[in-house]
């Protein structure tokens, strides 16, 4: 077994945006352009970039749910681009996704419990009472007790509900979990428990994140490698260490620079 | 006289649940050429206190206690007196540029609208004062003719401020105008305020659950939890020597940027001993 999990070969993807007063003209915009990465198994690599930059078009293109240009995507040795349906249906039970906004992101009409478990019932894992089973040992995990899952998403806070986002990614046991901003709508004092609840869950699991972020703040809490995009391109890649402590390229400076609270730096030492 | 603003012990109380205080007890003074941030979880009433100022809180609310603008109470006015303050002595910035800007009108309609409605600007003089305002915070004046969805984020939030001060207020409140932003747009945006603050001599109140962005912009802090004040004083002392428990709480939680801290979650402990 290679300690690669995912590793991604120029990547490209275009997309055409209509302009022009009645948007007869259209021009191509380059997401991705010759993108590649690769992410170690038990790590976590985070993709950092600003809004445009291409990073969510790059979590989305490796998982399929949107279809590349061109490039190619090896996930746990196997080629997943060129997946059929039905092994594609497969091999997704080992990569699941931490979404940003944990109030859009859970059907409000299905009980906590439901949502945890569709997972294993789309999957045929164990049956009625072993799926319930799991789903209170997943609860607990994430620090949320077996009760919860009679309520309904509403009845939880922004912290809670994305906690039940982190157990309904976790249930199917998966290798790889792409985090995308999982903690940028939430509080501080919130954010906290959650990186470190993602942390824990990492080493207690062996898994992979592919962290999506446009905050330089929790990259340094939480990645391993570094990748950061601008305008669909890599402009470095790097261990957290080197990015941060001797980042080379000038985007790379401007977007370290521009992280608030240079006085608060003195501060926390 | 230096102080602009002076809150004095204000209450805010559901209409239906008089018992219910939303914020306990708040009082606050604002000064000349001072940014103050206000700092808190969601909920802790951070936004109610702006609001109240202007008098935009919900119908559903209560408020008592007094506000002193200028000197003057203004805590009894009636909406027509409060619309004469608005956009004309206090200025306003929101969070989402998107939602707060109209998209079927012109920015440079949007900008000129309280120049009109206060100071009877029109015609060739109107349109010079939007030029300039628009000058002022970083935007070509020739783009006065587009509409919000031909600017980018940072552009439509340099709008809502061109608006906000068309009149020069006295005081400016900004409701965590750069949380929607990327990072190097706001820390752009940081700048602009702070600069504007200095060159009209403002009183700047800003909300923020941001500590990085608290000791970028502020010389004065106020910590909220659950509607009441638990520590105010001057951005040194309450960043470098936090004196209450959710201070302390608040800080240990925020990631840095040389990873150097150790993370730690929120505690409520002290509630309990307080």
């Amino acid at each position: 077994m290679s300690d690669i999990l995912l590793q991604a070969r120029h990547l490209n993807k275009t997309y055409r945006q209509r302009i022009g007063a009645l948007g007869l003209k259209s021009q191509s915009i380059q997401a991705l352009d010759d993108v590649s990465l690769q992410l170690k198994r038990g790590s976590t690599l985070a993709v950092v970039g600003e809004s445009g930059s291409g990073k969510s078009t790059l979590a989305r293109g490796m998982l399929r749910l949107l279809e590349l240009d061109s490039g190619e995507v090896i996930f746990d040795g196997e080629d997943f681009l060129a997946l059929d349906k039905s092994s594609l249906r497969n091999a997704r039970r080992h990569m699941q996704m931490v979404f940003q906004d944990p109030f859009a992101s859970l059907n409000p009409r299905m009980r906590v419990g439901e949502i945890i478990a569709e997972g294993l019932v789309i999957h045929q894992i164990g049956n009625v009472r072993q799926q319930q089973d799991m789903v209170i040992q997943m609860l607990k995990k994430v620090g949320l007790q077996a009760a919860d899952m009679h309520k309904y998403p509403h009845q939880f806070s922004g912290g809670q509900r994305q906690r039940i986002g982190i157990a309904r990614a976790l249930i199917l046991q998966p290798k790889l979990v792409v985090c995308d901003e999982p903690v940028s709508a939430l509080d501080v004092s919130v954010q906290a428990q959650i990186l470190l609840l993602l942390k824990q869950l990492q080493q207690e699991m062996g898994l992979s994140y592919l962290f999506i972020t446009h905050d330089l703040r929790v990259v340094r809490h939480i990645a391993d490698e570094v990748m950061v995009m601008q305008k669909g391109k890599v402009i470095e890649q790097g261990s957290v260490e080197t990015i941060y402590n001797a980042p080379q390229q000038k985007y790379t400076q401007q977007l370290l620079s521009a992280i608030p609270g240079h006085g608060l730096r003195a501060v926390a030492a | 006289m230096t102080d602009i603003l002076r809150i004095q012990g204000l209450n805010i109380t559901p209409a239906h649940a008089p018992e219910r205080r939303l914020v306990k007890d708040v009082s606050l003074t604002l000064a000349r050429g001072k940014t103050t941030c206000i700092v808190g979880e969601s909920g802790s009433g951070k936004s109610l206190t702006a609001l109240s100022i202007m008098k935009l809180l919900s119908a559903q609310l209560r408020m008592q206690g007094q506000i002193f603008f200028e000197g003057q109470e203004i805590s009894h006015h009636q909406e027509k007196a409060m619309q004469g303050l608005r956009g004309r002595k206090m200025g306003m910035i929101f969070q989402e540029p998107m939602t707060s800007l109209n998209p079927v009108l012109t920015i440079g309609f949007q900008i000129g609208e309280p120049l009109q409605a206060h100071l009877g600007l029109k015609g060739q003089a109107l349109k010079q004062k939007v030029a300039a305002l628009l000058e002022q915070v970083g935007i070509d004046p020739a783009r006065a003719n587009s509409y919000p969805d031909e600017l980018s984020g940072g552009q439509r939030q340099r709008v809502m401020i061109a608006m906000s001060i068309a009149c020069e207020p006295a005081l400016l409140i900004a409701d965590e105008p750069t949380t929607a932003l990327d990072v190097t747009v706001q820390a752009q945006v940081l700048r602009l305020l702070d600069d504007l603050k200095n060159r009209l001599h403002m009183a700047m109140l800003f909300i923020t659950h941001d500590f990085g962005v608290v000791a970028d912009i502020a010389d004065e802090v106020i910590v909220m939890f659950r509607g009441e004040i638990v520590e105010s004083g001057s951005v040194a002392q309450v960043l470098q020597s936090p004196q209450h428990p959710y201070t302390r709480a608040l800080l240990a939680c925020v990631p840095d940027a040389e990873g150097k801290k150790i993370l730690q979650p929120m505690t409520y402990d002290w509630l309990a001993t307080a």
